[in-house]
């Protein structure tokens, strides 16, 4: 049996095209459906209906809404950068496509009389890959908030990249867990390393770890302060109109997507089906694949969308705090307690070796868990340090308030 | 009498003495109650969505709704408004104008000696306060529910009368026509019509 790899590389050029056009297709379909799906989702969480006016349960609403914003005005601000205004929306669209090159949708299946999969290319480096072209997305924001020339886009742009930037190395960071566990970083090894156990289940704070993370990187509720209307209004693209905002539109969509594919890819088992339904993975010649997977996609955009309808959004310093104090500090540590648990059962260590390492972990996050609880406790029973009175005038306090105190009858204030 | 204004003293209630209840403050709920959150928007999807499909289904506005207004019209026909413009010098908003001019014995539009010529409210200036209402002395200003009142242009929302009276109903007359025999004014704004004459009908 050959791998992936090697089915891929046997494709002819026409084939390559003809996948090329199909992923992009996919993706801009997607994106649609997905706008659409969002919309109508969070509505119902909110007791609305949503859009329903255009066309059946208003499915064609985001293609309207792509006609009415090709048809408007295209303003550059007198103070931008022409250039990298202009370059800025083509940045961020066109990495954010890139990235599902190699994102395998299907397994072993039979195109136009070709056996092949639909991954448009395997490369040993895969994931990194991914994570590469979410960088260079960046430049996208980070040039669009600066080339506005504005005072929002700029503060907009600049959380943007500093949430992004940050994020992604919590995000790299759990990735790291599955590189070392299915000992590749090729996207379709990865999918088939998980042909018994999911990494979800294997890794699952890996599996958190990267939830949280791409939900900070796609610069998503709760994460979306980048474009926290009350404060920003519309942040890094406020100067924007017409196509060009809709690139930054399609490409926000376009990265959900493609953090959630790569979320399945790495730890749902990508294409391949439920646990006890892998029956059904050669139906219809292996196409019916292509179902679990985007089952899969469409139920971590739902998280998506969930987390929006019900979190708010969070403050920036809080934000980074979690990001740099949190997710890395416990990211590395179980990089560490995988990586030593990899190495014990590759060097052929006895069962109770490895279980008296998991046992030793547990205990010693625990000891730390109720030392930082007891210090909590402690820090919050000290007395507040009384300073001298200042030489200038204060009112006096009325009461000592160490908690809120209302008058005891209902609405009988004094 | 002193000359001095003897200062007020100083209240003898101080924040002290007011009594006070504890409110027992939980402070940050643990993880899992947080959740809880996720819970109410997830069984939130399932339940009856509050919207009404507006253009299609129409629901009933509030009994009272102040919506566009109506110049009535007595039983026979008659028009109530007596060109007053007290709904104009009412009118918060300056958005009514009316001049009023004198019935003639073969140009009788409302019983009495004067009727509204020209009305006009001015729907893009209209607060629908309802000052209008109560200040006019015959009824004749009142407002119906409809709310409907969008256009495409500023002339279009400014409603003339003709766009304002109500229409004519059972037993009505169109005006001008002679008021109803035997009956005065007073008559006519004490309700004692009750319905057109056959020799108010001055057309046929």
């Amino acid at each position: 049996m050959s791998t992936t790899a090697q089915l891929i590389g046997a494709d002819p050029g026409w084939l390559i095209i003809v996948k090329a056009a199909l992923v992009f297709i996919v993706c801009v379909v997607l994106t649609i459906m997905s706008v659409w799906g969002e919309r109508r989702i969070v509505a119902r969480m909110q007791q609305r209906s949503g859009p329903n006016r255009v066309g059946k349960f208003g499915l064609l609403q985001a293609l309207a809404d792509g006609v009415k914003l090709a048809l408007k005005e295209d303003l550059i601000p007198a103070a931008a950068d022409k250039v990298v205004f202009i370059l800025a929306p083509i940045i961020s669209a066109t990495t954010c496509f890139m990235s599902f090159a190699v994102i395998p949708i299907t397994g072993e299946v039979t195109l136009f009389g070709h056996k092949t999969a639909m991954q448009l290319t395997d490369i040993p480096v895969g994931v990194l890959y991914v994570l590469a072209i979410a960088s260079v997305g960046v430049y996208g924001i980070v040039l669009a908030g600066w080339s506005s020339g504005s005072t929002y886009p700029l503060l907009g742009g600049l959380r943007s990249s500093a949430q992004v930037i940050s994020y992604e190395i919590a995000m790299g960071l759990s990735l790291v867990a599955v590189f070392i566990y299915s000992g590749s970083m090729s996207t379709s090894d990865i999918v088939a390393a998980q042909g018994k156990w999911w990494y979800a289940v294997v890794l699952f704070p890996s599996f958190v770890i990267y939830c949280i993370s791409m939900v900070g990187e796609t610069n998503r509720a709760p994460f979306d302060l980048a474009e926290a209307e009350g404060e920003l209004v519309g942040g890094f693209h406020t100067e924007y109109s017409s196509l060009k905002f809709a690139l930054f539109f399609l490409a926000e969509y376009v990265n959900i997507i493609a953090v959630s594919a790569l979320a399945t890819t790495l730890f749902l088992g990508g294409y391949h089906a439920l646990p006890g339904l892998g029956f059904t993975e050669t139906w219809l010649g292996g196409w019916f694949t292509l179902i679990w997977f985007f089952i899969k996609v469409l139920f971590f955009f739902f998280i998506f969308v969930w987390l929006r309808g019900t979190l708010p959004r969070l403050r920036y310093d809080q934000f980074m705090q979690f990001g740099w104090k949190v997710l890395i500090p416990v990211s590395i540590l179980w990089i560490l307690v995988v990586a030593t648990l990899r190495v014990l059962s590759l060097q052929g260590a006895s069962r109770a070796v490895v279980l008296a390492f998991a046992i030793g972990i547990v205990i010693i996050v625990m000891a730390v868990n109720i030392l930082f609880e007891n210090s909590k406790t402690k820090k919050k029973n000290m007395p507040v340090a009384q300073s001298a009175k200042p030489s200038f005038a204060v009112p006096e306090l009325p009461i000592q308030v160490s908690s809120i105190s209302v008058s005891q009858k209902g609405g009988d204030r004094v | 009498m002193s000359d001095q204004i003897e200062p007020i003293a100083p209240r003898e209630i101080s924040v002290h003495d007011v009594e006070f209840e504890q409110v027992v403050q939980n402070g940050q709920k643990g993880f899992f109650d947080q959740l809880q959150g996720f819970w109410v928007t997830f069984i939130t999807m399932f339940k009856k969505v509050n919207t009404v499909q507006y253009p299609e289904e129409k629901e009933p506005t509030a009994e009272r709704f102040h919506g566009r207004h109506q110049l009535n019209r007595h039983e026979d026909g008659l028009e109530k408004c007596i060109g007053c413009e007290l709904c104009a010098w009412a009118c918060p908003a300056d958005a009514i104008l009316v001049e009023g001019a004198d019935n003639t014995e073969d140009n009788r539009m409302s019983p009495g000696e004067r009727y509204g010529k020209v009305y006009q409210i001015n729907y893009l200036r209209c607060v629908f306060c309802g000052l209008c209402i109560e200040a006019c002395p015959t009824r004749a200003l009142t407002m119906t529910n409809e709310y409907e009142l969008a256009d495409d242009s500023r002339s279009k929302l400014i409603f003339e009368k003709a766009d304002l009276l109500a229409p004519l109903r059972q037993g009505m007359l169109m005006p001008p026509h002679p008021m109803y025999p035997d009956m005065e004014d007073v008559n006519y704004y004490r309700g004692d019509v009750k319905g057109s004459h056959p020799s108010q009908d001055v057309q046929k």
